[in-house]
């Protein structure tokens, strides 16, 4: 058995942090090859080669490749996946616009956001916004799987593995890339903050959102928000927690002004503490929160950045 | 130009999902079923293309069991032209595969001749988010995913994409299939006599083994379990509490 895993690659460099959960959670598969596409990822691949565990890198540096669409990522992973029996990459939104793709053109049915490989061929995934865990068995002679890395720990940097450069596989010609809208920040990826403040619609305003941001920024931790102050403008897009948006499990998660949905608790229900800042003491928040606190976030998320 | 839209039937979102005792499955006798959230959004789009003038024929198709005809209908109330549903299960249970779905929606693509499949970016359900993809695949086309902002041009689509970084723009020769995300727009309420009128659209009936399609699952189910449940906590009386709570009792800050 052997792995092909598609390493999270952004602008060139590669996303440690997806890429070493992914590799940890499907370990003991067999021996894994990482493929970086990308745009000037040389330095990604060399990243990527010193994963534990990882036997191989095959790097596809080309401009083709550079902006994920999902056409010629798709043509160049199908062209690799004869020697592979599992194809492999992190749940990100960028796996989960190229897998299907990959899977549909090898007759394979995706396994997505998987949260336990339990055998070569059966996995465990949730279902419903994660109210109910399906374990499956796949009939598929070839698997193609997106791994959910919340719940897995990061393969140690430990590793000197082989690079191998790869020839660029056809361009489909079917799409082109016309811009990216991407805030930099200097706070830490929502992914895989250790504290991650979260902000719903009790936040009001854009103005408002700030208070949260400046408890974040205390903290050292990243920002979140609910889909409801997504929609109102409070927060960009790529701050979603939950059932479509991003799946988070930091030490500690703060949800203010937030109404626990069952849709915003698909995101964020693995968090080892959460906190719940709601001035309805009968919020559903409440139910799965460790720490709770009834009151006016207004008062207290200010009084909190005040006083750690 | 023609926009196909398939639409699923899915539990609604505000039910409590219950998992059987036996782990067979999520127990879905008795209890509401709606559009799957994000289709009634691919929907909504379509009717606002043709109400711009850009698009001239909505078919909407669903797969499933008999009683998804009433998600059909919904759609033609909405303001869809045809239906068509393909009876693929008489068993509320039997989900059909997005691998199934895909191949059997590349069928009905191969009849209709749509210029654009607009789907959904996810079912609640079985949360997959992978048909589109795979229709796409299957037909060779192009694909943009997880659309909030779409915009048509001379044999072309302008696609705004919600990923993991914010937004990316991309342009997609037609045809193609685009699947809608959250907040591409806010769907409509099909009004009373809308859902009279709806009655008299046509909605033709399909079988896999008409389509010449095989839907055997590839995912055997073993079992369906309930996740780990959370219980409340404590509630602490103030901001001080709160605090020495995280670091003395969590350790966490
Ligand atoms: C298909 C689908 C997918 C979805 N996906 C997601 C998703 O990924 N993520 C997500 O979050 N949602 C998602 N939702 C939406 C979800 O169902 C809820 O509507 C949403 O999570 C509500 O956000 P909220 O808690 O911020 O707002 P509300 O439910 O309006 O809650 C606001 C809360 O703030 C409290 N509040 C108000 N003012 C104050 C104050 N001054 N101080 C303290 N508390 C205050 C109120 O008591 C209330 O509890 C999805 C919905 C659908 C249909
Ligand atoms: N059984 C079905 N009938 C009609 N459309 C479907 C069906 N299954 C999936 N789809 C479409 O594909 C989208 C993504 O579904 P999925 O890949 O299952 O998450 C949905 O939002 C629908 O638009």
């Amino acid at each position: 058995m052997s792995v092909l895993l598609l390493a999270e690659i952004t602008n060139g460099a590669l996303s440690l942090d997806q890429t070493a959960k992914a590799v940890t959670a499907v370990q003991a598969l067999g021996d894994i090859t990482i493929l970086c596409a990308g745009n000037a990822c040389s330095d990604a691949a060399a990243m990527a080669a010193t994963l534990a565990g990882v036997s191989k890198v095959l790097c596809a540096d080309d401009i083709l490749y550079g902006n994920d669409l999902a056409e010629p990522v798709a043509a160049l992973v199908v062209a690799l996946a004869d020697s592979f029996s599992h194809i492999v990459a992190p749940a990100t939104a960028s796996a989960k616009n190229i897998l299907p793709r990959v899977s549909a053109l090898l007759d394979v049915m995706v396994i997505s956001d998987v949260t336990e490989v339990v055998d070569p061929e059966t996995f465990d995934r949730p279902i419903y916004a994660g109210n109910a865990i399906q374990r499956i068995k796949s009939l598929d002679t070839q698997k193609v799987l997106t791994v959910r890395t919340a719940g897995f720990s990061a393969a140690a940097q430990t590793s000197s593995a082989p690079i191998e450069n790869l020839a660029v596989a056809q361009d489909p010609g079917l799409s082109t890339w016309i811009e990216d809208k991407v805030q930099q920040s200097d706070r830490p990826e929502l992914t895989s903050a250790k504290i991650v403040v979260s902000g719903g619609r009790g936040v009001g305003s854009l103005e408002h959102f700030k208070i949260i941001e400046a408890l974040a920024d205390k903290l050292d931790a990243a920002v979140g928000a609910s889909r409801a102050a997504v929609d109102s403008g409070y927060a960009p897009n790529d701050w979603q927690v939950g059932q479509t948006g991003k799946v988070v499990a930091p030490e500690l998660y703060i949800a203010a002004g937030i109404s626990g949905a069952i849709q915003h608790l698909a995101g964020m229900k693995d968090s080892k503490i959460i906190v719940a800042i709601n001035k309805d003491e009968d919020a559903p928040i409440f139910q799965v929160a460790d720490y709770g606190l009834v009151a006016d976030l207004f008062d207290v998320v200010p009084a909190l950045t005040e006083a750690v | 130009m023609r926009v196909l839209v398939p639409v699923k039937r899915v539990i609604d979102y505000n039910v409590k999902v219950r998992v059987k005792s036996d782990g067979s499955g999520v127990d879905l006798s008795n209890v509401k079923m709606s559009m799957n959230p994000f289709d009634e959004i691919a929907v909504e789009e379509a009717i606002r293309l043709k109400e711009a003038g850009k698009v001239t024929e909505i078919v909407v198709v669903s797969i499933g069991v008999k009683q998804a005809q009433e998600t059909l209908r919904t759609a033609l109330a909405m303001g869809a032209d045809r239906a068509i549903l393909i009876e693929a299960s008489a068993d509320v249970h039997n989900d059909i595969e997005p691998l199934s779905v895909a191949k059997l929606l590349a069928k009905i693509v191969a009849q209709e001749n749509p210029d654009l499949v607009l789907c959904g970016k996810q079912a609640i359900d079985n949360d997959m988010n992978a048909t589109g993809q795979m229709l796409s695949a299957l037909l060779g086309w192009s694909q943009a995913t997880f659309a909030s902002e779409v915009a048509l041009e001379d044999g072309a689509a302008v696609v705004t994409r919600e990923v993991d970084g914010g937004l990316q723009k991309i342009k997609v020769k037609l045809p193609a299939i685009v699947s809608v995300d959250l907040r591409l727009n806010e769907p409509r309420y099909a009004t009373l006599p809308s859902i009279m009128k709806a009655k008299k659209k046509p909605l033709t009936i399909q079988t896999p083994e008409e389509l010449g399609v095989e839907i055997t699952p590839r995912h055997e189910l073993i079992s369906t379990s309930e996740p780990p449940q959370r219980s409340a906590g404590v509630i602490v009386k103030d901001v001080n509490e709160l605090i020495a709570k995280l670091k003395d009792e969590a350790g966490v800050i």
